[in-house]
């Protein structure tokens, strides 16, 4: 009971879920599991757009959601966007138990700079406590360093801390304690 | 404070509606989503939201229409015209008929949020500059009093109608009930509202400088009258003047009041010259006047003078049901004032509000608010910022005596009060008293107490 489960969305490679059980594990008080990965749904893909849809991909995970997890988060290679925005690094359900996150536009290579697997894991790191800590009702923090803040460009992303903020980590530890109880 | 700023999206694709929404939550935003043009405009109907999101291309009512719509129900609306399919033509027709931004999907997040941020910007300028001006010039209608109590509503009622009559009217409350902003309603929603509005203070001041105060006083009237002077009356004049705390003034001042009442006209200090006004009087008391009257303290004539149209205001022990809204009304002017970063009051605070018996009435809510704002360490107000509160609550209450009062006096006091109490039954207050029903009689006889 109230596992925290990571979930490959489409093929995701071993070294960065091995980071993000960790940082799972690390950062949530939580037994960290590992799901199959997640099975494209069709239509998520938006040819014009050359993205994937993230509200077609979070629905998917949101339906397959284990009996009494703690949390599920979709961890994928696809670039993700929503109708209003062209990209999305992750998107959450506020209080709710799906968060998802993509590692396209945290790696390097897409702003054609030479891999960099430590400032990946980094940036993958901040983009999970972010997105999860959403699922725990937080939402954005005016503090820049927090990993709540809202980051609309890789630069914000490496701007603040793989950490949340003093205000940000004890609402966290108040919405922990019952889950850790079991009581969820 | 986002959660004060509610945002509604319009669109007919359901995914974009919900996804926009879900991204402008994260970021603390109360949203809210319409599939069409009649939807949004039922929703603006009920709620003030500070920004619409309209697409351009919807079946039925197009964003343009619907925008259109929407002014109609709020002028001031915040809309952001979307589209996919931009042109410049859609583009200029949309500004021109008053869209604040036209935006073409799909957008960069770091547009969205620097749009929306830059809007709300000016709203809450827009909103603090409201608050401000209305502290500066404290020109309060009847809208800015915060109720849903039936009684309150009735007192508005009456208020309304007799604004702008010339009649004198009383306003009884217990301190903090709201009595001056009733009568700051009353004159500035009323003929005489572009005139004076003057308050005098009656307690505050000894008889001789309220006097002068009232009516000003010549050159040389008194040691350090140095030259004429306009007293409150004259400055009221076309306009309101608000005597406050009425039932404190002495029983010379009486008299020159009721003078003033009855002929318009009085004698500055010290001037043997007429000065004749017309001001409206607005009195207000905390105090029975009746009572004082009964007690041979206050005039009779003057108090029938003065009692023309009585507006007696609840205390807020009896209008509960207006806590939550007006504990909400203070939160948001003044965590503004106070630059806190608070965005609500979590239902156990509230209960604690609602339970508390509130002896200083609105002003003690309002400086309830104020102190809980300040030391509040978290984005929402909780009990624990008004555990003081309830320790005050719970402490016994001290049970001071009056001075120079006589026993026999107290002892009076002591029978009214069990009388009302016991709501006239002499047997029950003879046993609350501890004292024979007969010794009772003898007592209601002796200090002519009717019953």
């Amino acid at each position: 009971m109230n596992e925290l489960y990571v979930q490959p969305v489409g093929i995701v490679g071993e070294q960065a879920i091995a980071w993000a059980e960790a940082v799972a594990g690390e950062w949530f008080p939580f037994p960290v599991r590992r799901l199959p990965p997640l099975e494209v749904p069709p239509g998520s893909y938006d040819p014009a757009r050359r993205q994937h849809q993230s509200v077609a991909i979070m629905k998917a995970l949101a339906r397959d959601v284990p009996p009494g997890a703690a949390r599920v988060l979709g961890l994928t290679e696809f670039d993700l966007s929503i109708p209003l925005l062209t990209f999305l690094f992750g998107q959450a359900q506020l209080d709710g138990p799906v968060a998802l996150v993509s590692l396209c536009r945290l790696r390097q290579e897409f702003y054609r700079l030479p891999p960099d697997p430590g400032l990946l894991r980094e940036r993958l790191a901040k983009e999970m406590l972010h997105e999860l800590g959403h699922t725990f009702g937080l939402t954005h923090c005016p503090s820049a360093e927090c990993a709540m803040s809202l980051s609309t460009h890789i630069e914000m992303v490496d701007t603040k801390r793989a950490a949340w903020c003093h205000a940000c980590g004890s609402r966290l530890a108040r919405r922990f304690a019952p889950l850790r109880g079991g009581q969820a | 404070m986002k959660n004060i700023w509610p945002i509604l999206i319009v669109d007919d694709e359901e995914v974009m509606c919900e996804s926009m929404a879900a991204w402008l939550r994260e970021d603390g935003y109360r949203v809210d989503t319409a599939p069409n043009g009649r939807a949004a405009l039922e929703l603006a109907r009920s709620t003030d939201y500070a920004i619409y999101f309209v697409d351009l291309k919807m079946p039925g009512m197009d964003g343009i229409e619907t925008m259109m719509e929407i002014r109609k129900i709020r002028p001031d609306a915040s809309i952001i015209i979307m589209t996919a399919y931009a042109t410049v033509d859609t583009a200029i027709l949309a500004m021109k008929e008053g869209a604040q931004e036209y935006i073409v999907k799909p957008c960069n997040p770091q547009e969205i949020s620097i749009l929306v941020a830059r809007i709300l910007k000016v709203k809450k300028l827009q909103r603090e500059n409201a608050i401000l001006r209305k502290k500066l010039t404290r020109h309060y209608h009847y809208r800015d009093v915060i109720t849903k109590n039936r009684a309150m509503e009735d007192i508005l009622t009456l208020a309304r109608e007799v604004s702008s009559l010339r009649s004198t009217v009383l306003i009884r409350g217990e301190s903090g009930t709201g009595k001056e902003l009733i009568a700051r309603a009353i004159h500035y929603s009323g003929d005489r509202a572009s005139k004076p509005f003057v308050t005098v203070s009656c307690a505050a001041l000894t008889e001789t400088l309220l006097e002068s105060e009232l009516f000003g006083y010549e050159k040389g009237a008194f040691t350090g009258a140095g030259q004429q002077t306009r007293g409150k009356f004259e400055l009221a004049d076309s306009g309101t003047i608000l005597l406050d705390e009425i039932g404190d003034i002495s029983p010379k001042l009486q008299a020159d009041l009721l003078r003033v009442l009855q002929e318009r006209c009085f004698y500055r200090v010290g001037g043997s010259e007429e000065v004749r006004v017309d001001s409206r009087v607005i009195a207000a008391t905390n105090r029975d006047l009746a009572e004082a009257v009964r007690q041979g303290r206050f005039r009779d004539d003057l108090y029938y003078r003065l009692n023309v149209i009585e507006i007696r205001i609840p205390p807020l022990r009896e209008r509960r049901e207006d806590i939550p809204m007006l504990a909400a009304h203070f939160m948001e002017k003044l965590s503004h004032e106070l630059g806190r970063e608070v965005t609500g009051i979590a239902d156990d605070a509230l209960r604690v509000l609602m339970d508390y018996d509130w002896p200083g009435n609105v002003r003690e809510l309002e400086n309830a608010i104020e102190r809980a704002l300040v030391t509040c360490r978290a984005r929402q107000l909780t009990d624990a910022d008004f555990t003081w509160l309830t320790r005050a609550a719970g402490a016994p209450r001290q049970w001071s005596v009056p001075g120079d009062v006589p026993l026999s006096e107290l002892e009076r006091r002591a029978i009214i009060a069990t009388l009302e109490r016991t709501k006239g039954n002499v047997k029950e207050a003879a046993a609350s008293l501890g004292v024979d029903r007969s010794t009772l009689y003898d007592k209601l006889k002796r200090y002519e107490i009717p019953r």
